[in-house]
This record gives C-alpha cells, structure tokens and sequence, in this order.
C-alpha cells in the first residue's frame, strides 16, 4: 500500500533529473571548468534565476496552495541577504584592515581593527561605530544561522498578529504589502545600522577566497541548483500528505477546516513561516552573486513581481512556480538589459527597455484573465496513460 | 438525565437588533433533535453560538460531564471537544478526493507537527471505508469531491462530520435541495448517528422532521417558543400563530 | 510749531551753557556753524576718544542741518577753509580745485584750491559713533518708509547706544503702526541694554507670554551660559554647578580642565602610536618587542618605559583624572552677571515656552489636519471601488497620477493658472471615468468573484500605465503650478501657519465627501449602487442593470482619483510614481477606517494623518521612521479592530 514518497510524485524526481542536468551541462559549458561557451556574469544570471526560482516555489507554498497571497516574501528573502552580506562585508573589510595596518611600524590592536573596519563601512554614512546588530556580524556560523532565524522571526511575529486577528484575503495582501514597505522604509534610514540606501556592497568577494569570480560563479550556481533542489523536494514532500490536505482545505473553505477542529492559524502560521525561512535562503544564495544589497530591493512592488511569475507560471504546482520564476526574469532580463532587438515600427522605434515594462503588465493581465492556470497549465494537454496513477 | 449540552439564558444582538434573546436549550446524550422556526428566529446564530463563531452578549454554554465553558475556547477546540457542525451549503474540499476528504477528517492528532508528518495507517484508511459505506459512497473514494452530485456532497460532509467522531452533530438544513430518495438516506444516516450521539437537526421542511420522529424544539425572535413532540408543538396556538402569521 | 519752539529751546539751553565757554556771535540762532566752530579743534583733530561729546552735542543740537553735516562728515566730503577754520561741503569741480557748501545757507561759497582746505577723514570708529547718531535723525525723518527701515536695521543689528535715540523718537511718531514697533523695538533693546536691573526686568515683564520670534532671540541670549572650571567657585551670576558623572561625564569635564590649562591633556591613542612608533630601537619599543604591540597592556608598558626614560609626556591615569576634577568647581556661569535679570528672563521663557508648545500642538494639528485631508482625497476614490463595489484596484494610484498628468498638460495648452486648474478638474475627472470604466469593461467584470486575481490583473494594469506614463513624459517631474492666489500662508503668529494651498485641499476634501454623500445617498445611481452590491440578484430583479451600475460606479471612483491626482499634484511633484506613493497608505486608509463607510474612510485619514504627524513631531529629524513606525502601529491596529474604526456588525459584515 505505501509506496515512497518519490514514486507517488514522479514529478520531483523528474524535476531534480533535470535540474541536476542543467547543472552539469552549464558547467561543462561554463568558462571557469569548461568549455567557456557561457560568460561567468551569465553564470550569475542562472544562479541568481535559481534562487528566484526558490522564492518563487515558497511564494507558489503560501499562496498557490494555502490561498494566502503575501506581498511580503522579498522583505525576507533581502533580510536574508542582509544577514549574509554583513558577514561577507565585514569578514572582507577586516581582512583588508588588518593587512593595510600591519604595513604600519606599530601592529594593531583589536580596538583599532574594529574602529577602522567601523570607519570603512559605516563612513558612508558618517558613524563608525557598529551598531547592536552587527554584535555576530564576526562569526560566518551565527550570521548564517540569522539568515534564517531574523526573517523567520519577523514572519513569526507578523503573521501571529495578521492571523490571530483572522485578516484574510486581499486584506492580509495588503497588510503584508505595509509590512514590507515598512521595513523598507526603515532600512531606507541612515541610522537603520545597515547602511541607508547605499546597502551593503562588495558581496561577490568571498573573504579569504583566492579562487577568480569565474570559479566562484560556479560554486553558487551550484549552491543554488542544491537550494532549490532541495527547497523543492521539501515544498513537494509538505504538500504531499495530509498537511497539503489541511492547507489546499483552507484556501478553498477555512471555515470547513476550522470546524473540523483544525487550528487554522496555526496552519498558516507555520507555513508563513517555513515560507520566509525559504524565501531567506534565496537570498541569501542570491545577492553573493548579485554582489549588492539595498533596500530598493525590498521595495513592495518586487514581491509583486514575484506574485506575477507564479501567476504566469502556475498556481498550485511547484514546477509552475519554477518556470514562471525562470521564464520571466530571464526574459526580463534579456530586454531590460538592452540585448532584445528595437522594433521598427514605422513613424515609431519601439524600444524593449522602455516597451518591456508595459507588455509584462498587459500579458500578466491577460494571463489572469485567459489562463488563469499559467504556463503550467499547458502540461494538464498532454494526455496522460489512465491507470497508471492509482 | 446528564445534559450533553446546556445553552442558559443566551442573549446577542447585532447593531441593537437582538438575534438569540435569552435563549435556553438543553440536549442529552444520543439524542435526536430538530429545531425548526421561521426565517430570521435566530437558528444559524444559535448554532454559532455553540460552535465558537458569534461570542454571545451574555449567557453560559455548558458542554460534557466535566461541565465545561464553550465561551472561552475557539472553533477549532470546541470542535476538537466533539462538536460537529454541518453547514448550510455542502462544504466540501472540492479540489481533493472522496478518500482525502474523509482522511483529512478522521480523528487524529490535529497539531500541524503531527500532521505533517502523518502518513495513513491501514486502519486509518479502513475507518474511512468504513464511513464511506455508511453514507453510500464507497465506489467514489477516487473522485474529485468536486465532480459529485448536490446530494453526495451533503452526505460526504456529514460523513467528514462522523470521522470526526463528534458527541454533539450540528446539521444545517440537510435535506435542502435533495430528491425524495436522497431525503430518505438522510434521514437514515441521521438517525443511525443520533444512536450513539447527541444530533440537532435545523430545519425547514416539515416532512423531513416528521420523519426523524424527535422531540422539536421552535424557535421565535430569538428565543424558544415551544418544546415537545411534532403533532405537539404544531398544536401549540402561539406555533400556528407565528407560522401563519397573524 | 511745538518742533521749532523745542529746537530754539535746546539751542537756547545749549547756548547757555556754552555761554561761559567762548563769546557768542551775534548769528541767526538756526545756524550750526557756530556750534561746529566751538569744538573746531576737536573736530579737526578727529579722535575716536574725544569726539563723542561732540557727536552727540550735534545731533543734539535739534537743527535741521545737524543730520546733514553728520551724513557729509561720514561721507568724508566735510573740509575745512584754513583761512577761517569754518566747516563747509566740498565737491571736487577739477583738477585741484573744489567747490565750497555753507550747511546754514546752502549757498555755494565759491571754489578753492586744495591747499587751501583740509578733508576731514573720520576713522572707522568715528563714522560708526556718526551712524549711530544719525538713527536719531532716520528715526524721526519725515518719510514713513525710512523710518520702518531704520527701525528694520536697528532690530537686525541693535546696539546699546540706539536705545536713547529709539526712545527719542516715540513721542513724536505719528504712525500708529511704527509706533507700535518703536515700542516694541524700545522693550526689546531695554531687556538687553537697559542701563538698571529694575529697568530691564521691568522690560522683562512687559513682554511676558509675547510669542515673537524676536523676543525668544532677545532673551536667549541674556540667559547664554558658559561652561568653565576654576580651582574655587567664583562670584559670578552662576546657573548651575556640575557634578561630574551626573550633569557631566568624566571625560568632558576633564576637557574642560585641559581647555583651561589647569590639568595636562590626556594622552590619546593616536598619540602613543605616533610616540612608540618614533622610538623604535632595534626591534623594540623601551624593551617592548614591536610585535607584541598589538597588546593594548603592553603598549601601555613601552609608553610608560619611554616616559620613565625621560622621552615623551607621561600618561594621564584614571587617578590623576579623578584627582584633577575634586580640586575643581565646574559650572555654567551666565554671562548676564545680573542675577535677578537672568532670573527674570529664563521664567519669562519659559513661559512663552509653554505657550510656544500649546501652540506649535495646535499647529501641529494643522499639519496633521492638512495631511489627513491629503489621504482622505486620495482613498475616496478607493472608498467607493473597494469600500463600496469590494473590488481592489491596485492602480488606483495610477489614476491619481493619470489626474495630475491630465492637469500638467492642460496647463501646457492653457497659461492662465486659476483658469487651467478650472479646466483641468472636470478635464481629470472625464479622463480617468473614461479609463475606469474601459477597465471595468475589459477586465474587472471577468474577476468579480476572485478578489485577488482582480488585485493581480489590476497590478498589471499599474505596471503598465506606469511605464506608459514614464514613455510618454519621462523619468524628470512635471510641474503643476498653482494659482498665485494659493501662494504664501495664513500666519496666525509666529508659531501657527498653515498655507493655502492646504486650505484649499482641506476646503476640496469636505466638498469630495459633500459629494460622495449625495450621491450615495441622494441620486439613483447611488441607490442602485447600494442595492448592487448589497444584492446582485435581488437588484437585477428590480429592473437595476447590475453590470451598467457596477461599470458607472467603478468610474465615478476613478474618476474621483483623477481630480484628487489634480490636487495632489498641485504640491507634489507630478512623475509617474506619483500614484504609487500613495496607493499603500490609501489602502490603510480605507482598510483602518471600516470598508464599505464614508465616514470610516474619513476616520481612516484623520487617524493616519494625525498619528504621521505625531510621530513625526516624536522624532522631526527622519520622516522615514515615522512611516515605519506609523505602519507597524497600524499593524497592531488591526489587531484590535479586524473591521477598522467604524465597524459594520453582524450579517452586513458579510464573512
């Protein structure tokens, strides 16, 4: 009667056949171990692409099972990018500290390394003492631990006040939306302790690594192929059995569930949570590669942007999340990044980096309207051998 | 007779239109109930009352042997206490299967730790066969609950409520909308259930209480009008009154 | 005539007293020549330290040419005639020749060579003891406007020696207003000059709770302190005497002291840096291996084996530090050094202080007034498609600034500012129903039943418009110029003022919910609106077309943010991101407030508005954090009232 999980969702397996593929033809591919037909900013792209792909199966969790539609994801997947990059950032500036004050006549004492790192990253914003939050920043082991622990608190606290008050629907898309503004806003500050708007920058430089950004780009593609392969098998694995049951249950009737005796928010609580979790780990993986952090980032409309590529890619089906998420924003991309060809049309040249932005929003509109199930819906056409299943 | 469920002097009201109006009502162990009244008596307010969902303005609910509150705990742990509830439309998981429906509901563990780590047991998915013999749907435990009939729906959400295992079953006009047939197994599944638990019927449908052959509670404006068997309360003038309008 | 008998009254005494000193001639008793003649040698001598009396016995003199001479002697252009040792204007005509003035006459009293004649040439000092007493005359000149800007320049730059002049020159003003300001000025000078403490407290007194500007910069001063530290506490006016640790901390007192000279600075890091690294002996510091110098303790050890050895200051211990403060006093002196007038100044301000910050309360409600007026205009819109239809229009926010951009342009066609704003208000409102209703049609009638897919489809929508806007008119902000009327501010004092042009957007927020009321409840469509959403098909039975209701009414609510786009442009600056500064907070706005209620709408502003305002004025130096704070405030909001402010009850709520 119990088969394995994998054999019940033949899906995930095909799905990590190909993402492992994918892995391996790239790098085969790639200039840093390979055949150098791939450019390593290119690499980048891709591991950016997956780690979008990540959030994009978290946000597909929250909103196309369990019908919550949060506009708050990117506001954990940047606070996970914080969390990394303060360690990147201050692990590097105190490598280049030190090694500029031993060229001195007098060694350097430890209060002088850290006033000196303090004056290099907080000089932007004219302090050079570390505020409270950077107390782990020293220690890679805590500050990966926070990646997950600050945005997963913040989605903790959030969501048990959204949730225990029953805020539903768009109301809590909304609410999740001021939430992330919120945060916005408030790393926007200068006195924020991360920098203002100049953010943290320099990422792609792992401290001690001697290893060329070629060889690098590599080891975060793979990081992040690993991530979402991961991130997947998990999402997969919780909507299998009967939690999947539970939350499909709330998206469609809440009240049905409750009255069954089930804690709804409890539910939505955890998953919220697990989500953001998630949501952190893609970006953490993300901006090491991206190599800047700001709060701009944040900014609501990116979580937006990231409810459109689930949109169009499938609600409800994790490799939908994950086409959605690769095709958009490498589609994006492509004609923001001035690559895609001018349109002639006549009296008037139409230009993709201006054009791009409007056809995204008239095609996400029509997607809504016309195929509501997104590109994913395309594989429900392909007829499939009856019996097999059951 | 030990109360399953005492509801005393019960009062809401609503922007000052008063809903339940110092409402009493009583039911033991397996017993069968129907409550009837016209439209706006206060019977869907009653029943969100005893499942959590309105908080009244005053009055106590008492619930089981240990005679506890049902005013301060939520929906979810009232219902976890044993108490079902059966809505007015069928409310179902439409996207899930017949078996999944019924598995989501079987009484297990509710915390969402448990449940996600959860497989089925054998005997799990026994009781479910079990259950979907009882309200006639055996050979639909592969569909989408979905693509069944009005009737099918209405009686898989009350087989959702027995995997419960409740003490007390809420039904919400169960017969509405239902062939003659359909009725008939209703009330068969209603009756067996109240054998071993307490089952409070609303309804509208005369004929449909006739046949559950119970003690019928009428409510009025909010408050109970009379109590007693059918050919009583119909006999009773303030009913005729209320039914006929005056 | 009372001016002439006063002047012939002056010169009479004058001339009394300067009767014992030199014979008078026998002149016309309006000449100043005379008068110029009796100090000739000090004037001709010209020293900043005698010429005083002289100065001020001319401009006493009560003649009408004494300011005349004055101004000329300043101007350097009074010479004297050797011959006779007379004082006369002298204007070059040539050359080395120069034309001669009489100041009694006016008449020109011929030419001359200039070695016959000396230039009178004050130094800087004499010219200002000139300045001063030419206020007198500025003061009291016949034209108002030169008497206002002498009063001006007094109270920019007042001195001590104005106030007699200023007090001279009341009695005879004849305009009410100016003397007003004369006595005001009087007050204000006397406070800082006044030559007794009773004259300057009762100054003090005078002007006790006057909410001006200039009175808190006149009494700050009088209550400046300063901070010093002396061996004993000296007999000065002292405002306070500091306990290190408590009022001061250690190292600023210690600062002090140093800044004094009466302790030795403490030696810096930087400094034992510099100092080890300059002593550097084969490998080490006073028998300090270098390397071990990255240990503060044995930096410590080397700095002090170099003091030991004679070579470099020695450190400056927490002992010593402690010793240094317990055998000094610290406190802040005033510089007043009358007690009871510092005493009187600092209760007067802190009188006003009070006054000032009931005031700046209820300026402060202004700002928050104005503010809630600003995001009542931009929700009412939202207030009807989400609070009445239920349908969440994430562009919104572009309508708002499909409103301001539709006022730029009819602005570009139409100069005329009041005209073009007339114009651009029915133009705005037409021009957003019309792109409400489209989008109504094409889109948002297909998701009436799936709220969030109609969130996303109109997200697309914004995207787009957005981008649209953004082709068409740039990335650089637009101007929407206000009529001129609406420039400036209505000043109720110093304190309170509020601009008009916030006026008139509060003025249009009440006219905007005037309007929405009636037509709610007035009109047929609003009666229809009603029934259409209470009751779709009940409303379709009754004959009501549900789909032309729904349509009409999603572009009234347009097209209501097209002309709150107009207004808001008016004052902020018109890009395409206009819309979306404001969608969040018009959300939080219909969302606290209650959906479905107009006065909940209202409600939603006023709190938002107030409670921005009130944070901000907590933390004035960053607007950013009082954005964050206000959203993290309604957060917890909600959690009290799900259903917002003014809640609908029971089976209306609909859950």
């Amino acid at each position: 009667m119990q088969r394995s999980f994998i054999a019940r969702n033949p899906s995930v397996l095909i799905f990590l056949s190909l993402l492992a593929l994918f892995t391996l033809v790239v790098t085969v591919l790639s200039e840093g171990a390979g055949a150098g037909f791939i450019s390593t900013s290119f690499i980048k792209t891709l591991g950016k692409t997956l780690c979008l792909c990540l959030i994009a199966v978290a946000m597909d969790l929250i909103w196309g099972y369990a019908g919550i539609l949060s506009l708050g994801h990117f506001a954990f997947f940047g606070l996970g990018g914080y969390m990394i990059g303060m360690w990147l950032m201050y692990e590097r500036t105190r490598l280049i500290v030190v090694d500029s004050l031993n060229q001195t006549e007098i060694p350097p004492t430890e209060a002088e390394v850290i006033e000196a790192i303090g004056t290099q990253i907080f000089g932007v914003v004219g302090s050079s003492d570390f505020p409270m939050i950077w107390a782990f920043a020293d220690s890679l082991i805590l500050q990966l631990a926070l990646v997950v622990l600050v945005p997963g608190m913040l989605a903790l606290i959030f969501g048990w006040l959204a949730f225990r008050s029953r805020v539903t629907g768009v109301y809590l898309s909304i609410l999740t939306q001021a939430m992330t503004l919120a945060l916005a806003l408030y790393l926007f500050q200068n006195d924020s302790g991360l920098r203002g708007n100049n953010g943290l920058s320099g990422l792609q430089n792992l401290p001690g690594v001697t290893a060329s950004q070629d060889i690098v780009s590599l080891w975060f593609l793979w990081a992040s192929a690993f991530a979402l392969g991961a991130g997947y098998f998990l999402a997969a694995w919780v909507v299998s059995g009967k939690f999947g049951s539970v939350i499909c249950g709330i998206r469609d009737n809440e009240a049905r569930v409750r009255f069954l005796g089930y804690s709804v928010e409890a539910y939505k609580l955890a998953l919220f949570t697990l989500t953001a979790c998630l949501a952190a780990i893609a970006g953490a993986l993300y901006y090491p590669q991206a190599g800047i952090i700001n709060p701009a980032e944040i900014a609501p409309i990116a979580s937006i942007y990231l409810a459109v590529w689930v949109a169009i890619g499938g609600r409800g089906r994790l490799y939908g999340a994950v086409i959605g998420a690769a095709f958009v924003s490498l589609l994006s991309t492509w004609f923001t990044g001035g690559q895609a060809p001018d349109l002639p049309m006549g009296v008037y040249t139409v230009k993709w980096v201006d054009w791009w932005l409007v056809l995204l929003g008239v095609s996400f509109v029509l997607v809504t309207l016309f195929a509501p199930k997104g590109i994913g819906g395309l594989f429900d056409l392909i007829p499939t051998k009856k019996g097999s299943e059951e | 007779m030990s109360m399953l469920l005492e509801v005393s002097g019960v009062s809401v009201s609503f922007d000052g239109f008063k809903a339940i109006n110092n409402l009493s009502f009583n039911i033991g162990e397996a017993e069968l109930r129907a409550i009837i009244g016209p439209n706006g008596a206060g019977k869907t307010t009653f029943m969100d009352i005893v499942t959590g969902k309105t908080r009244p303005d005053e009055g106590r609910v008492i619930w089981g042997e240990k005679s506890v509150s049902l005013l301060k705990m939520s929906e979810a742990q009232i219902a976890q206490a044993g108490v079902g509830r059966k809505f007015q439309k069928p409310t179902v998981f439409e996207d899930q299967t017949v078996q999944e429906n019924l598995l989501v509901s079987l009484k297990n563990p509710r915390s969402w730790l448990s449940v996600l780590t959860y497989r089925p047991t054998a005997e799990d998915l026994g009781r479910v066969d079990a259950l979907a013999e009882e309200i006639g749907l055996s050979d639909q435990l592969t569909r989408l609950a979905g693509e069944l009939s009005h009737g099918q729906k209405q009686w898989l959400e009350i087989g959702m409520l027995l995997a419960q295992e409740p003490r007390l079953l809420l039904v919400d006009e169960p017969a509405a909308g239902m062939t003659v047939t359909e009725r008939q197994h209703t009330t068969d599944i209603l009756v067996e259930a109240a054998k071993t638990r307490a089952v409070v019927v609303v309804e509208h449908d005369m004929e449909f209480v006739r046949r559950l052959n119970c003690k019928v509670t009428v409510l009025h404006e909010g408050s109970v009008l009379a109590e007693g068997s059918l050919d009583h309360v119909t006999a009773n003038k303030d009913v005729i009154d209320v039914y006929l309008g005056r | 005539m009372r001016q002439i008998y006063a002047a012939a009254l002056a010169l009479l005494l004058f001339c009394v007293t300067a009767l014992s000193a030199a014979s008078q001639d026998t002149q016309d008793a309006r000449a100043i020549q005379p008068l110029l003649q009796q100090h000739q040698a000090v004037i001709a001598k010209s020293s900043r330290k005698t010429i005083g009396p002289v100065i001020d016995a001319i401009a006493a003199s009560g003649l009408p040419q004494a300011q005349q001479v004055l101004q000329v002697w300043a101007a350097k252009d009074m010479w004297i005639r050797k011959s006779d040792g007379h004082f006369f204007i002298g204007e070059k005509v040539g050359g080395k020749t120069y034309r001669l003035t009489d100041f009694d006459s006016g008449d020109v009293v011929g030419e001359f060579q200039k070695g016959d004649l000396k230039q009178l040439k004050p130094n800087s000092g004499i010219r200002a003891l000139i300045a001063t007493a030419l206020v007198q005359f500025k003061l009291t000149d016949p034209d108002p406007a030169a008497r206002a800007d002498a009063l001006q320049s007094v109270a920019r730059n007042p001195s001590a020696d104005q106030l007699a002049p200023l007090r001279a020159s009341i009695n005879s003003e004849a305009n009410a207003a100016l003397a007003t300001q004369k006595l005001r000025l009087e007050r204000l000078l006397t406070i800082r000059f006044g030559a007794s403490d009773a004259e300057r407290i009762s100054a003090i007194e005078d002007m006790a709770g006057d909410l001006g500007v200039d009175l808190r910069a006149t009494l700050n001063p009088v209550v400046t302190t300063v901070r010093e530290a002396t061996p004993t506490l000296p007999d000065a006016n002292i405002a306070k005497t500091l306990t290190v640790g408590e009022d001061i901390s250690t190292s600023e007192a210690y600062a002090l002291l140093v800044a004094a000279k009466l302790a030795p600075a403490p030696v810096s890091d930087d400094v034992i840096r510099t100092a080890l690294a300059d002593h550097i002996d084969g490998g080490r510091v006073g028998d300090v291996p270098v390397a071990q110098l990255s240990d503060p303790a044995q930096r410590t050890r080397a700095y002090e084996a170099l003091t030991n050895a004679g070579k470099v200051a020695p450190l400056v211990g927490e002992a010593d530090i402690a010793q240094a403060l317990a055998n000094h006093v610290i406190y802040d002196r005033y510089l007043d050094p009358s007690a009871a007038v510092t005493a009187a100044a600092a209760k007067a301000l802190k009188d006003i202080e009070v006054k000032v910050a009931l005031n700046q309360t209820l300026d402060l409600g202004l700002d928050a007034l104005s503010l809630a007026s600003i995001y009542f205009l931009a929700a009412i819109g939202l207030a009807i498609t989400f609070g009445v239809m239920g349908v969440i229009n994430m562009a919104h926010g572009e309508f708002i600034m499909m409103g301001a951009y539709t006022g730029y342009v009819v602005q570009q066609i139409v100069p005329d500012h009041t005209l073009s704003i007339l114009i651009a208000i029915p133009t705005a409102f037409a021009v957003t129903f019309a792109a409400g209703v489209v989008m109504e049609r094409l889109v948002i009638r297909h998701l009436y039943a799936r709220p969030l897919e109609t969130l996303l489809a109109t997200f697309g929508i914004s995207i787009a418009l957005q981008q649209l806007a953004k082709n068409i008119f740039g990335t650089q902000a637009r101007p929407l110029t206000a009529p001129g009327w609406l420039d400036g501010a209505w000043m109720m004092n110093d304190v309170v003022s509020i601009s008009y042009i916030r006026i008139a957007i509060f003025v249009l927020a009440l006219i905007f919910l005037a309007v929405f009321l009636f037509i709610i409840k007035r009109t047929r469509l609003g009666l229809e609106t009603r029934a259409v959403t209470q009751n779709p098909a009940m409303a379709a039975q009754m004959g009501i077309n549900p789909g032309r209701v729904n349509m009409l009414t999603f572009g009234l609510g347009s097209g209501i943010a097209g002309v709150a786009g107009v207004a808001i442009g008016l004052f902020a600056k018109v890009t395409s991101e206009l819309g979306s500064d404001y969608i969040v907070q018009s959300f939080m706005t219909v969302v606290v407030g209650g959906v479905g209620n107009i006065w909940g709408t209202l409600a939603g502003a006023a709190l938002i508005g107030f409670l921005q305002k009130g944070i901000e004025w907590l933390n004035p130096s960053n607007t950013l954090a009082a954005q964050t704070y206000m959203i993290i405030f309604i957060i917890i909001f909600i959690q009290f009232r799900p259903r917002g402010i003014i809640a609908l009850k029971g089976r209306a709520a609909g859950d």
